[in-house]
């Protein structure tokens, strides 16, 4: 297929049909509604199923009964909406179905604001729900990314029987860029008759299913969180994605930055090049698994001087970088989240203030 | 090379289909490209702008402090916009609904009656296509036959509207070489 | 010799954990032997909540999901829309479908969900251990009104069904009540006729039971049957509130743009 021009939320909902999602519950909230516009007449074209529900609330729970019948499913929504997911985030966690959510971040916290944002990393990667869970979160940079990261959550949430979150900020979801589509998929949830409430006569066999979270017994709870735990474990060491840019050579300083803000960084980067200065870049595309690694070695590289952690809210990700890093180079990070995209040139000025005093 | 081109006007103007209809353009043309709208309330009867990125490389940063180029439809838009364009940059101004020219000596200014122009050319609707027009015959973005061809294509799903925005297209065309 | 009385299919050989007097078993038995009677056990989910019943997946054989407080409806519609072919019911109690959930009850019963709701109501939260309920009677004693319920604070009860009965969507809004076999006869007919019209297709049902609880009333058995027909039911009057042969809507639809 050809490249076509496509604002990044109806990216999304293309990726998602094309993923073989052929179910979509939502609400309505700027900056990421085109998504459910989409998908209101393309749904009907595919015969699949479109709702918008009474509330993000319900919505959470409607992808929670679908999850459970055993289909491919997901919602898409910002981030006051996603805070009032959350809790059926954790109950999906604790039931162990699959589900896929999309985040396009707006400022906050409360109302905030609708531009784009990157507040809701610690809720994204730390602490989206009650209890011990966590989702596997992936942050796309582009269009063409959004829609290879969508493609690729569903077989990951299956994989995992787990929910996914594509975190990405307002401007991933209005930027409209050339993006193709990978073909289609077809499968639907392969390990499904396992878990799923699809119906004891749509099985083999005649046990039924059970779909909860509730485990009185604490020997079984804490199975059930050690069960959670060992996936969470396997994501770090199968899953982990990121990008290093202008690493091969010797940087005096490391930018760590994901998302809409690590291409104002690559900018940032080349400007900094022609001017003789070398700066290295590791993007995170999951967020959780964490590149640990990655930004550990980058950052202990002998020329590296400094780590800048640069994002979209007030120093949420640079707790991961200064863990990452562990003291063996001051971590500083830069910042903005009012809605106001931090320019090249700032970070620019940014980097030749850090490398002065030195 | 990277371009960055600003549309910007009131709500309601095309604004944001004429940068779409130029960032198609681009696209056919092998560039890659990145449109940024503004959005949110102000997008209803207030500005409403939108940035088109246009590049022979991969898009680093969408946000563009000081854009090459301005297509403005209205005064405040230019008011806005007009002192960020970077030097040898076109600025092209609808003269219909802006009375002073922007006054800047280092940039290539196109005064253009888009709303009379739109009107002879059957509506003046189609003053966004004038000024998209004229700026492409301007600023050689690209191609004008790619532009004809993307006009197609915006209007496809409403053909009757084809012949009307290519009568634009041209008037747009002719108004950039009278000037 | 013909058995003329035995456990439905559909129900595990357990013990259920209710307390003496509840009448949540007599409910179970009820839906589980219209799942027999209607031989729809492989394609039935239900919906537990949270509340007395949220175990009702350890005494009815079906597939089952477990909600979150107040959100059954929710998963109901979740599961209904991607699989109508399978049958689906919640199973609430007064705090979690008229408190937390009533949003979610609200909302899946005006779009017509094609799914079945029993709503038991015994006038009181009972797993958290009698507190007071959207539908606690007026100068009714709880663990969060000890000197009874003020109305002028907290407002009368709500009559669910009836509030339900004024959308002009759903097609089944009954109340019913499982306290003596009169009652109960007439209970699991309306349950029953509920399932029918999912497996029809037909339309959104609810089915109030009006139940009780002495344990946290602070009554015996026989006292809670009592209490119940004497205050209650003159509060929540039995009977078809709404059925899909009333009169269908004749609201002007407005003319698309």
């Amino acid at each position: 297929m050809s490249k076509v021009l496509m604002k990044g939320n109806e990216a999304i909902a293309e990726a998602a049909i094309r993923a073989g999602c052929l179910n979509y519950f939502a609400y309505p909230i700027t900056p990421q509604s085109e998504v459910a516009e989409y998908l209101s007449w393309r749904m009907s074209e595919v015969d699949g199923v479109f709702l918008q529900g009474e509330s993000e609330v319900a919505v959470g729970y409607m992808i929670f009964g679908a999850a459970g019948a055993g289909v491919r499913v997901f919602t898409t929504s910002s981030s006051p909406g996603i805070s009032l997911m959350s809790e059926a985030i954790s109950y999906l966690c604790g039931a162990q179905l699959p589900a896929v959510f999309v985040n396009i971040m707006r400022g906050g916290p409360g109302l905030g604001g609708i531009l784009p944002s990157q507040a809701d990393y610690f809720q994204a990667t730390k602490g989206i729900g009650h209890g011990d869970c966590r989702l596997l979160v992936m942050a796309p940079a582009s269009v063409q990314e959004v829609v290879e990261m969508v493609m690729t959550a569903f077989p990951l949430a299956e994989k995992y029987r787990n929910p996914v979150m594509i975190l990405g900020d307002g401007l991933i979801g209005q930027m409209m860029e050339p993006v193709e589509f990978p073909d289609h998929l077809k499968s639907e949830p392969t390990n499904k008759d396992a878990w799923a409430s699809n119906g004891i006569d749509f099985r083999k066999g005649s046990k039924r299913n059970l779909v909860r979270s509730l485990f009185l017994d604490p020997e079984k709870l804490n199975d059930n969180n050690l069960e959670l735990r060992a996936k969470y474990e396997r994501m770090k060491r199968e899953e982990v994605r990121f990008e290093a840019y202008n690493t091969q050579g010797e940087y005096s300083v490391l930018i760590v930055s994901y998302g809409t803000m690590s291409r104002v960084c690559k900018t940032a980067i080349e400007t900094l090049k022609a001017e003789g200065i070398e700066v290295g870049l590791i993007r995170p595309q999951t967020l959780f698994p964490y590149p640990e690694i990655a930004v550990r070695e980058a950052a202990r590289k002998s020329s590296c001087r400094a780590v800048l952690c640069i994002e979209m809210s007030m120093g949420q990700m640079v707790e991961d970088v200064e863990r990452c890093v562990q003291g063996a180079r001051p971590v500083q990070w830069y910042g903005k989240c009012g809605g106001d995209v931090p320019t090249p040139e700032e970070i620019i000025d940014l980097v030749k203030r850090t490398l002065s005093p030195m | 090379m990277q371009s960055e081109v600003m549309f910007a006007g009131f709500g309601g103007q095309g604004i944001l289909l004429s940068g779409k209809i130029l960032a198609h353009a681009a696209m056919e043309e092998g560039y890659e490209v990145a449109w940024i709208p503004s959005y949110g309330p102000e997008m209803r009867g207030g500005t409403a702008y939108c940035l088109v990125v246009i590049s022979d490389k991969p898009i680093g940063s969408p946000i563009i402090k000081n854009p090459k180029h301005l297509v403005a439809m209205n005064r405040p838009s230019l008011d806005k916009f007009a002192y960020a364009i970077k030097p040898g940059g076109v600025i092209l101004s609808n003269a219909s609904l802006i009375p002073n020219p922007a006054g800047r000596s280092d940039v290539d200014e196109l005064r253009v009656q888009t709303g009379e122009i739109a009107a002879q050319a059957g509506s003046a609707k189609a003053a966004n296509i004038v000024a998209l027009s004229a700026f492409v015959a301007r600023s050689g973005l690209v191609q004008l036959k790619t532009l004809k061809h993307c006009i197609e294509e915006e209007f496809s799903k409403r053909p009757q509207l084809i012949p009307l925005n290519l009568k634009a297209m041209e008037a747009g065309i002719a108004a950039a070489q009278k000037e | 010799m013909a058995k003329t009385f035995q456990r439905p299919r559909a129900m595990f050989e357990a013990h259920t954990h209710y307390c003496p007097g509840c009448t949540h078993g007599v409910i179970h038995r009820l839906v589980a032997e219209t799942i027999d009677e209607l031989e729809i056990r492989g394609r039935t989910v239900g919906i537990a909540p949270v509340g007395c019943a949220v175990m009702a997946y350890n005494y009815i054989d079906c597939d089952f999901q477990e909600a979150a407080h107040g959100r059954a409806p929710a998963m109901a519609t979740g599961i209904k829309r991607v699989r109508p072919d399978l049958m689906v019911f919640t199973y609430q109690g007064d705090g979690d479908l008229a408190s937390i959930g009533m949003g979610e009850i609200i909302h899946a019963a005006n779009r017509g969900e094609k799914f079945t709701t029993i709503f038991v109501n015994n006038a009181i939260y009972g797993m958290t251990g009698g507190q007071m309920a959207p539908t606690t009677m007026p100068n009714q004693r709880t663990t969060t009104s000890p000197f009874g319920r003020k109305t002028e604070e907290v407002g009368m009860p709500i009559r669910v069904a009836e509030l339900l009965a004024t959308l002009v969507t759903p097609g089944y809004i009954t109340r019913q009540a499982a306290i003596g076999p009169k009652y109960i006869q007439k209970a699991k007919r309306a349950i029953r006729q509920a399932f029918q019209y999912q497996l029809e297709n037909r339309c959104f049902s609810l089915v109030e039971v009006v139940s009780t609880c002495p344990t946290n009333w602070g009554m015996t058995p026989q006292e809670a049957i009592h209490w119940a027909e004497e205050v209650l039911l003159p509060y929540y009057p039995l009977g078809d509130l709404k059925t899909p042969h009333d009169q269908q809507s004749k609201e002007k639809s407005c003319k698309a743009k």
